[in-house]
């Protein structure tokens, strides 16, 4: 299924250090996030899986280490080292646009490198429709549009278009999640599973490179976990979206990452296939102290 | 909603024995209440000396009132399943639109309503007094509604834009080497006729300059500290106008500011006035109903704005930012240029009012920009259910046209003497109307919220699901 492009780095952590004040939070990690994978972080509570999250969505700023998005295609590394050398954000390399997410604030990652997420404790409009929810999502298209809200006042009918295609947009994401018929519920009357979804479809109406989910199946049913299965695995063929997960679910991880990156202690004990990481004894071993590999997997999904 | 599930639970399952110790304990709040504030008080007799009086049938009639008022606010359970049903009927939105409509039809007959029920005299009063002040305080709620209904940031300085909306038109429009720059380049007669007309715009535009100087330091603050700090910013607005005495005249305030002309008519008995071109009697009571609905019509772009805003994605901003900062950061909305611009395009509004009561009260202090100011417009924002439209046009006038009404009640000096007051009875009574809609529709009088767009049905929102904001 993957071509050689499509397996080319997307996002590159370097020595990546993260303290805060005396604590070390992440200590120099690096690993890297192939275009068109799903990469799953997975380590113990408290192993810094979602501080690595927020550096690089711009939440935290990095105490040092560089992270590296190639929003279209590999970048050389002399096109790393000029952009890292002129103190930009980001440039136009041959293969593409390159950023330098670790000097971008929050909302610029968000609307310029194209990094969505989502958040361990659910962050939707509660008191907005599903609807507006999405429609909130693709804010930066809307603007423009509305001309930076001057021609949307006069009523110009460019922005009635461009809203009648991001409803459009909305309403594809609604049907993939299966919540078409409850689009104009308070996003707040959703029952949990599909406020998981609906934070997802939120972030893919931003239309991103890089979809970045911390636990996207925490307090999700089997069935609802299976769900949530084939819509990231679906994502992952069907759109230019290479996901980055969190996940402590290990039938998520294992069924649907092809690749696993294992921190304890905000250092990377373990990086590789799901069937490496799998029989990793640095793994089996942070996760319970045992050897039994079957035992500890099967102990993480229950109680992580 | 701080109280509500207490009394759901503390009352359902009460008997009459329950509640009269319930009510007891009210008593005796009561009572330890009243004992230091009412029982004693010191006065000075004739021989100029302090004496203490007491006062005991004072603090019996407290308790008594708080201990039946309490029984009587439990023994009646159908007031508490109430707020629910309420907020239903409010549900289908025909009911907010026909409350608006008619609103608005006797708006526009107001003026001429009055002319024909009380007679000329007595209708300036009603249209001045009531009309216009109430409308000032309905834009004001509309251009604060923004920054606290939709952005969800809680400005408790907004006066500040007020005061500087009518001094930037005072100044500009009284303003002599202006006149007379103008008078030498187009006539002697341009400036007086047309400052009004000129300087409205500015000071709208000033005034939300100063929302962006307000917006910037703030930015990074969040609920109670940013509510401090607006407090504060209206403070340091309202010194600077007492003590600029070169340039704001201090306390004596600035006269003589120019009143709006009928887009170049002027209102006097000449013979180029208003009545002497339509061929009308003269009286001044022509300017005050122009005013009622110049108020009026700028009241109603405040509204016809916030409705389009709301629909545009700045205002979607604004809303998702009320409900959850972090998610619109992660969505890429630039949460920075959207809080300025919520400050800004509210304190424009305020501006906008601002000037037009510096243009119709003809003189202007820093009296009239005092925190009561913002207590009272924030007032009506939070009982009319922050962010709705129609709800904080009822609170305006419940509020401002309750406290107008006070001045009418002559007839309870019949009833407690003639040294009897009810104006000063005004915040008394805001207080307690305050308690009473805060236990009866903590959300403010109309909590639901309409989406700004929808598939197939609009569908409510109840306020309970909307956040307040955290600044």
């Amino acid at each position: 299924m993957a071509t050689q492009r499509e397996r080319e780095p997307l996002l590159e952590v370097e020595h990546l250090m993260m303290q805060f004040g005396g604590l070390v939070a992440i200590n120099d990690l690096s690993f890297s996030a192939r275009r068109g994978d799903i990469t799953a972080i997975i380590g113990p509570n408290g192993a810094g899986k979602t501080t690595v999250f927020n550096c690089i969505t711009g939440f935290y700023k990095p105490s040092s280490g560089r992270i590296l998005l190639s929003s279209e295609g590999s970048a050389t590394p002399s096109d790393i080292d000029v952009l890292t050398r002129s103190g930009r954000r980001s440039m136009a390399a041959a293969a593409g646009r390159i950023y330098l997410l670790e000097r971008m604030p929050d909302f610029e990652i968000a609307s310029q490198a194209k990094v969505a997420r989502t958040f361990q404790n659910i962050r939707l409009f509660t008191g907005m429709t599903v609807l507006e929810n999405l429609i909130v999502a693709q804010h930066n298209t809307l603007m423009r549009a509305s001309g930076w809200t001057v021609l949307g006042m006069f009523g110009a009918g460019s922005y009635y278009r461009a809203e009648a295609r991001a409803v459009d947009l909305a309403r594809y994401w609604l049907d993939r999640i299966g919540l078409l018929d409850r689009a104009d519920v308070a996003a707040g009357d959703l029952p949990y599973g599909d406020q998981r979804r609906l934070e997802i479809a939120r972030a893919m109406c931003t239309e991103p490179v890089l979809l970045c989910l911390d636990e996207p199946a925490a307090g999700l049913n089997p069935r609802e976990s299976a769900t949530l299965n084939a819509l990231l695995k679906s994502i992952q063929s069907e759109h230019k979206t290479s996901i980055l997960l969190i996940e402590h679910d290990m039938s998520v991880v294992m069924e649907i990452s092809d690749h696993v990156v294992v921190l304890e202690y905000g250092t990377k004990i373990s990086d590789g296939p799901p069937s490496y990481v799998r029989n990793d004894p640095k793994v089996v071993a942070a996760y319970l102290g045992v050897e039994d590999d079957e035992v500890a997997l099967a102990g993480v999904g229950i109680a992580p | 909603m701080p109280g509500a599930g207490l009394d759901h639970s503390s009352t359902q399952s009460l008997g009459i024995g329950a509640a009269i110790i319930d009510a007891g304990k009210a008593g005796l709040l009561a009572l330890g209440l009243a004992v230091p504030i009412l029982a004693l008080r010191t006065e000075t007799n004739l021989e100029n000396q302090l004496i203490l009086r007491e006062r005991w049938d004072y603090v019996a009639i407290a308790v008594a009132v708080a201990f039946f008022g309490r029984l009587v606010y439990l023994m009646i359970p159908a007031r508490r399943a109430a707020p629910k049903a309420r907020s239903l009927t409010f549900n289908g939105s025909g009911i907010a639109r026909a409350v608006a409509i008619i609103g608005l039809a006797l708006l526009i007959v107001y003026p001429f309503l009055m002319l024909l029920l009380v007679g000329k005299a007595a209708s300036l009063k009603w249209i001045d007094n009531f009309g216009i002040q109430i409308l000032i305080y309905v834009m004001l709620g509309w251009g604060l509604n923004i920054v606290v209904g939709l952005a969800g940031l809680l400005d408790l300085g907004y006066v500040a834009f007020y005061a500087v909306g009518a001094y930037s038109y005072a100044l500009l429009a009284a303003n002599e080497p202006i006149k007379q720059f103008m008078a030498d380049m187009i006539g002697p007669s341009f400036w007086p006729l047309w400052a009004f007309w000129i300087c409205l715009p500015v000071a709208g535009i000033l005034s939300a300059f100063w929302g962006i100087i307000l917006g910037f330091p703030v930015l990074r603050l969040r609920g109670d500290y940013l509510a401090i700090v607006t407090l504060a910013f209206g403070e340091i607005i309202r010194m600077v106008l007492i003590n600029w005495i070169d340039v704001t005249n201090g306390y004596a305030g600035i006269s003589g500011i120019p009143r709006p002309s009928f887009f170049g008519i002027p209102f006097n008995a000449s013979d180029s006035g208003f009545s002497a071109i339509f061929g009308l009697e003269f009286t001044p009571l022509y300017r005050t109903i122009f005013l009622f609905y110049l108020i009026l019509g700028l009241a109603l772009l405040t509204n016809w704005a916030t409705l389009r805003l709301r629909r545009l994605p700045v205002g979607r901003a604004w809303e998702a930012l009320r409900e959850d900062e972090i998610a619109c950061r992660s969505l890429g909305i630039n949460t920075t240029n959207t809080k300025l611009t919520a400050f800004a395009i509210g304190a424009g509004f305020g501006g906008f009012a601002g000037a037009f009561f510096a243009a119709r009260q003809n003189f202007i202090s820093p009296e009239s920009f005092t925190f009561m100011e913002s207590a009272i417009i924030l007032a009506i924002v939070v009982l009319g259910g922050m962010g709705s439209q129609i709800g904080v046009a009822i609170a305006a006038v419940a509020m401002i046209g309750g406290t107008e009404i006070l001045r009418e009640l002559d007839w309870l000096k019949h009833v407690f003497g003639a040294s009897f007051d009810p104006v000063q009875y005004r915040m008394l009574i805001f207080g307690l109307a305050m308690v009473l809609v805060m236990i009866w529709r903590p959300r403010g009088l109309i909590s639901t919220r309409y989406p700004s767009i929808y598939l197939k049905e609009r569908k409510s929102v109840s306020g309970d699901l909307v956040k307040e904001g955290h600044g």
